[in-house]
């Protein structure tokens, strides 16, 4: 027997015991129907329309929110990636920064610029560009604006650590049989880039889909998505079953994801990437 | 890549559009935590520490300061050094059942946050840890396991393995190896993946939501609370703290990486 594995023992029974029997718990909660197994909570969530029409919000936000988050990610690590040491340093700021303040600091702020009080509208307001408040907070604008500022900085480190590693002889071949800069971008850099894309668009998918503070925040009650639905339903209606089905459907929807990852690009280095 | 000289502007130019949108919003929490009124808004006609006297006056922000400080203390700690004899194991044990076990400590950092929190609720109630110091210690430790076995990982790569055999076959126990041949060697690692632990539990704010009430009342909770009832200008002042925190430190970690770099580079 391997010394080492006592090496690994405390915290491999500290996950099964406080994590893994605690998620066993909570997922055979949502076989069991009034004392019985059944697969009651499943068809609940299939065939109720409010639990429906709160999954389909949830997709449309996270499917947008994970291609803005791309498309800006990609524009700063490619700026990142091409640019001069001094300002690649300031980028790398304006990435890092946001990526380790407080997650509540950050909603705090988005509140504070887009209420209808808020700066934003009292600035467009003094500027005379519109007459009343339009409203950026409280509706799908503001949960989107919040997810993808907190979501960038997560597709920024994958892209940019992708870009690196792009042999520049690859471009320099483009150019040379008479490729333009556009044509070899999108011939030869953006398809060269794609597993990073790909990788770095699940991982903002995944975190988006489990998303729970932001949307909290700047959804204020209206715009509810899955994590807060989750939520609700235990602590206010105490449906501990649903919530059982909910989580099982978010945790069947995460392993896919990353399963797909996995077979693009490796995982554990994304991971660690981020 | 090449690019024209317009393209790089271009490029250059929308990219620092998008670094500004993500950096000035957490930015404006402090002018107003400067305002001098009663409500949230920027400051009109002179500045104030009117929010951030409430803010050092009031016991209740100061002991939700402790309760943070001690829990991400004791979470960092325990994280750390579960975490570290963790990565040091999986480096050693060879075998199939080394990649469930990889994927058994990620476990905590893939999971979603709200059915962590939901699994760890229930239990916690069963066990009697529900709102004590000590259950949000423990919920806490198993959050940032996966960030300390992950930067510790990563130094044990840059290690010749054959060190540790040697240790060994000279007769040293894995504990004795762990101290005196391994951990030197990668420390840098393993202080690395305190500061993450530390970092992660301060934050964290989740599972605490679901886990404790009011005997164990963290920072983030008490924040969570005054933007959610009614934005009191209080937690502007927090806030801006935090983000000056955030500030300094990432600026600190950014001169030291490039510095080390550069020494590397020199080196070579």
């Amino acid at each position: 027997m391997n010394p080492y594995y006592g090496f690994i023992t405390p915290a491999i029974l500290l996950i099964i015991l406080l994590l893994l029997a605690p998620l066993a718990w909570l997922i055979g909660l949502s076989f069991e129907n009034e004392g019985q197994l059944s697969l009651h909570w499943y068809r609940e969530v299939v065939t109720s329309g409010g639990i429906r029409s709160m999954l389909w919000t949830t997709l449309r936000i996270v499917a947008i929110t994970t291609v803005i988050a791309l498309i800006l990610g990609y524009l700063v690590a490619f700026a990142m990636a091409h640019v001069g040491e001094r300002q690649r340093l300031l980028l790398t700021l304006c990435v890092l920064i946001p990526f380790w303040l407080s997650v509540l600091v950050r909603a705090l702020s988005w509140l504070i610029l887009l209420r209808n009080n808020g700066l934003i509208n009292t600035g467009l307001m003094e500027t005379g560009l519109i007459s009343s408040p339009v409203t950026l907070v409280r509706n799908e604008t503001g949960v989107i604006i919040g997810m993808v500022h907190f979501l960038v900085p997560y597709a920024v480190f994958p892209l940019y650590a992708a870009m690196r590693a792009v042999d520049p002889r690859l471009m320099m071949a483009a150019r040379s049989v008479g490729a333009s800069s556009w044509r070899s971008f999108i011939d030869v850099y953006l398809p060269t880039t794609f597993p990073a894309i790909f990788g770095a668009g699940m991982l903002v998918f995944i975190f988006g889909l489990g998303f729970f503070v932001t949307p909290s925040i700047l959804g204020g009650g209206r715009v509810v998505m899955l994590s807060e639905y989750v939520s609700v339903t235990v602590l206010q209606t105490l449906r501990w079953s649903l919530a059982g089905a909910l989580s099982v459907v978010l945790l069947l929807a995460t392993a896919a994801l990353l399963y797909l990852i996995g077979k693009v690009t490796n995982l554990r280095k994304m991971l660690g990437a981020a | 890549m090449e690019l024209s000289r317009r393209g790089q502007i271009l490029v250059a130019g929308l990219a620092w559009l998008v670094g500004l949108f993500l950096l000035l919003p957490g930015l404006i929490t402090v002018p107003v935590s400067l305002n001098e009124s009663r409500f949230v808004r920027m400051p009109k006609e002179h500045l104030s520490l009117r929010h951030y006297q409430a803010l050092f006056s009031d016991p209740g922000w100061f002991s939700s300061f402790l309760d943070s400080l001690s829990i991400a203390v004791a979470a960092g700690l325990l994280a750390t050094i579960l975490g570290t004899l963790c990565a040091v194991g999986l480096w050693r044990i060879t075998g199939r059942l080394v990649a469930l076990f990889g994927a058994l400590v990620l476990l905590p950092m893939i999971l979603p946050p709200v059915v962590a929190a939901l699994a760890m609720y229930r239990t916690w109630v069963a066990l009697n840890l529900y709102d004590t110091w000590i259950g949000v210690v423990i919920a806490h430790t198993i959050i940032a396991l996966p960030y300390v076995v992950i930067t510790v990982t990563t130094s044990l790569a840059l290690l010749d393995s054959r060190l540790e055999q040697a240790a060994r076959s000279l007769g040293a126990s894995p504990l004795r190896t762990l101290r005196d041949v391994i951990l030197p060697n990668i420390k840098g690692g393993v202080v690395t993946g305190a500061v993450f632990a530390f970092i992660i539990s301060w934050d964290e704010i989740v599972v605490t939501l679901f886990i404790s009430t009011r005997a164990v009342y963290t920072l983030p909770r008490r924040m969570w609370d005054g933007i959610r009832e009614n934005i009191d200008p209080t937690v502007a002042a927090v806030a801006s703290l935090l983000m000056a925190a955030t500030v300094i430190g990432v600026v600190f970690a950014l001169i030291y990486s490039v510095r080390k770099a550069r020494a590397q580079a020199r080196s070579h």
